[in-house]
């Protein structure tokens, strides 16, 4: 919905791991100015985007906006991994721990930092937890680029694994607080909102603007080289691109994204510890998208909404099967969760978002015939 | 220095287990060319089931552990035949997500069948009390002996299968080319069923030498995952294609570790295994023991 994907109607056969479809003539006449400039299209998308989502927030119960923030802070982690995984083919398990240093920042920043300017002060925050995440997402990057297929793979395993135990480290336990954590002091709510609907406003405006960023990425001469380095990295680097250049920056940028993540489970949450960046976590976002259709952002979000949500219904449907035994009940979401990915892998190979572009591009050539 | 001596060998047992899960690892990477993320989840299940005939029914340890290998042999073959040969002419990253699907799934059965609430201790081989040497005790127990013993023997049956028999040359085809291999008459599909089904119960033998190393090892989640990535952690620096380089992989993660928890702090053996690794891969992109490639464009 606040996606920005518009793949032209002449391009059925679109596989999933494109962002963009070849514009063509007919879409460029039918919009004129619109068509002819992405950034304002893309701008004009997210706008109305984000005005649909504010009713939807106003719309909503208070219980389903504490399920819309985290579909939506996942979003931004989860359409950032995308870049990376599906644009520039590296492969990450380990976004999560970007997400433990944004947290992390803004935990940190919002301990020490007082301010009488409440949200505005939290939007600072939050860049700052951007420009960390993405700084330790450029030291990361610049060890991958040297790094290729299960090697990366292993390479941020190990450090999704290793990075939260750094708040246990005998010389930091007491400033990151060990196994507890920092507790957040989230600034109150503007008037007249209350403070479920404005999480869901906080994350959802963050989802738009890192949709609207990294769609502009994708279609930018960056996303074009980008695509150009992971489907022939010698041939991208006889072009004249620099691989590793390239192969660093869309580290930095899918940091960042699932640093302002981070940032905001944090301010959810309010709280930042250890337990809440799993391996399941970092490993949840790969599968939202890759379920969601690798590479487009669509995808993403269409993924972040199943991970989030699945445990969460599985949970329901099992707590009202009413079976008296609390191993089974306790255990259905994740059952549930492991064969749904299992299936949709073998149902679905390209993501929801190819399975749609298909279902489409059949459906235009019935049309047309 | 004795100190040193004693955490040396610690780790050096430590590290043939993470070797052990290594190896799992290795084989089914040479076989697939996929990173098997169940493989943490399967040894688990396994070693739940041979923990249920151990303490439930009182079973024998030998049984017990022949008992694993045969189920980490049904589990490993089945996952193969069911849910990866499906995909396995997919994109590559969909088998990742097919065993991260089995890897939740196994976990959330295990829970189902033995609870989550208590973390269970299953009795190691062999004694754990330390050999003495003079007045002073060795960190290093009959019981560690046996998990060396057990992993080189493990090794050297897995060398003369691959390189001795005509199963093991026929393996190796099929891995080197399926398509030459399927011309020729070797039954490809078969053979790398049997590929999983023997790198899971090499798994399997692992979860049970771990279990007995620690009390309260044996859950549905927690000691077993870190055993997956430490496995995964050596293979990597071994160089993910050699058996020989997950061993040596798997022994220098087991004694840096050791050395680091207790030199330096006990707390953080996760970072340390991630800046071993990106020391080894900087050095090195393809680990260790990696045959380089030759690139053409």
């Amino acid at each position: 919905m606040s996606d920005a994907k518009t793949p032209g109607p002449d391009a059925p056969e679109t596989p999933a791991g494109a962002l963009i479809a070849p514009k063509t003539a007919t879409s460029s006449d039918r919009f004129g100015a619109l068509s002819r400039s992405t950034l304002l299209r893309h701008t004009l998308f997210a706008l109305v985007g984000f005005g649909l989502l504010l009713l939807l927030i106003r719309l909503l119960s208070d219980y389903r906006n504490t399920q819309l923030a985290p579909i939506a802070l996942t979003t931004c982690a989860a359409a950032g991994l995308t870049l990376l995984v599906g644009l520039s083919g590296q492969i990450s398990l380990g976004n999560g721990a970007f997400m433990f240093v944004g947290a992390y920042t803004t935990a940190l920043l919002l301990e020490h930092w007082h301010s009488a300017h409440g949200n505005l002060q939290l939007i600072a925050v939050f860049a700052a937890a951007i420009v960390v995440s993405s700084l330790f997402g450029g030291i990361v990057g610049v060890a991958g680029a040297r790094l290729r297929g299960p090697y990366l793979a292993g390479a941020t395993l190990a450090l999704a694994i290793g990075l939260p135990q750094i708040v246990n480290y005998q010389h930091l336990s007491d400033k990151l607080g060990g196994n507890n954590g920092v507790v957040v002091i989230a600034p109150n709510p503007p008037a007249g909102w209350d403070i479920y609907r404005w999480r869901s406003v906080l994350c959802c405006a963050a989802a738009v603007i890192v949709l609207w960023f990294l769609a502009n990425v994708a279609h930018s001469r960056i996303g074009r080289s980008l695509r150009a380095v992971r489907d022939d990295e010698i041939s991208a680097s006889l072009a004249g691109l620099s691989v590793p250049r390239l192969q660093v920056l869309a580290f930095v940028i899918s940091a960042g994204c699932a640093g302002l993540a981070g940032g905001l489970l944090a301010v959810v949450s309010l709280v930042a510890g250890p337990g809440a960046f799993p391996l399941a976590l970092s490993l949840g976002l790969l599968a939202a998208v890759v379920f969601g259709g690798l590479g487009s952002l669509a995808g993403a979000v269409y993924g972040s909404i199943v991970v989030t949500l699945l445990p969460q219904w599985s949970q329901d449907v099992s707590s009202a099967l009413n079976i008296h035994s609390d191993k089974i009940t306790n255990n259905i979401p994740l059952v549930v969760y492991g064969v749904v990915l299992a299936v949709a892998m073998l149902a679905v190979p390209n993501g929801v978002q190819g399975a749609l572009l298909r279902l489409r591009g059949l459906a235009l050539s019935r049309l047309r015939r | 220095m004795f100190k040193f001596l004693n955490l040396t060998l610690s780790g050096v047992s430590n590290g043939m287990i993470y070797a052990a899960v290594a190896l799992a690892l290795v084989m089914i990477w040479r076989a697939t060319r996929i990173v098997n993320f169940a493989q943490g989840a399967m040894l688990m299940f396994t070693t739940f089931i041979a923990w249920d005939l151990a303490q439930q029914h009182g079973v024998n340890y030998w049984v017990c552990l022949v008992v694993a290998m045969l189920s980490g042999f049904v589990i490993g073959g089945a996952a193969e035949r069911f849910l990866v040969r499906p995909v396995e002419t997919g994109p590559p990253l969909n088998a990742v997500i097919v065993t991260l699907g089995l890897f939740i799934f196994l976990q959330g059965l295990a829970g189902m069948i033995w609870g989550n609430a208590q973390a269970h201790s299953y009795p190691p081989g062999f004694s754990i009390l330390g050999y003495q040497v003079g007045k002073r005790t060795l960190l290093f127990a009959p019981n560690d002996l046996y998990i060396v013993i057990s992993v080189v023997i493990l090794v050297v049956l897995l060398y003369l299968l691959f390189n001795r028999t005509p199963v093991g040359l026929r393996m190796r085809a099929a891995a080197f080319n399926p398509e030459v291999a399927r011309l020729l008459g070797v039954r490809v599909g078969r053979l790398l069923t049997v590929g999983w089904a023997l790198a899971a119960a090499v798994g399997a033998l692992a979860g049970i030498l771990a279990a007995g190393t620690q009390p309260g090892y044996v859950a549905p989640s927690g000691l077993f995952d870190a055993l997956l990535v430490y496995g995964f952690t050596a293979a990597v620096i071994g160089g993910l294609d050699s058996p020989l380089g997950a061993v040596i992989g798997g022994l220098i993660l087991g004694v840096a570790l050791s050395l680091a928890d207790n030199y330096i702090d006990n707390n953080i053996e996760g970072m340390y295994a991630f800046i071993i690794l990106i020391a080894v891969l900087m050095v090195r992109p393809n680990g260790l023991f990696a045959r380089q490639h030759a690139r053409r464009v």
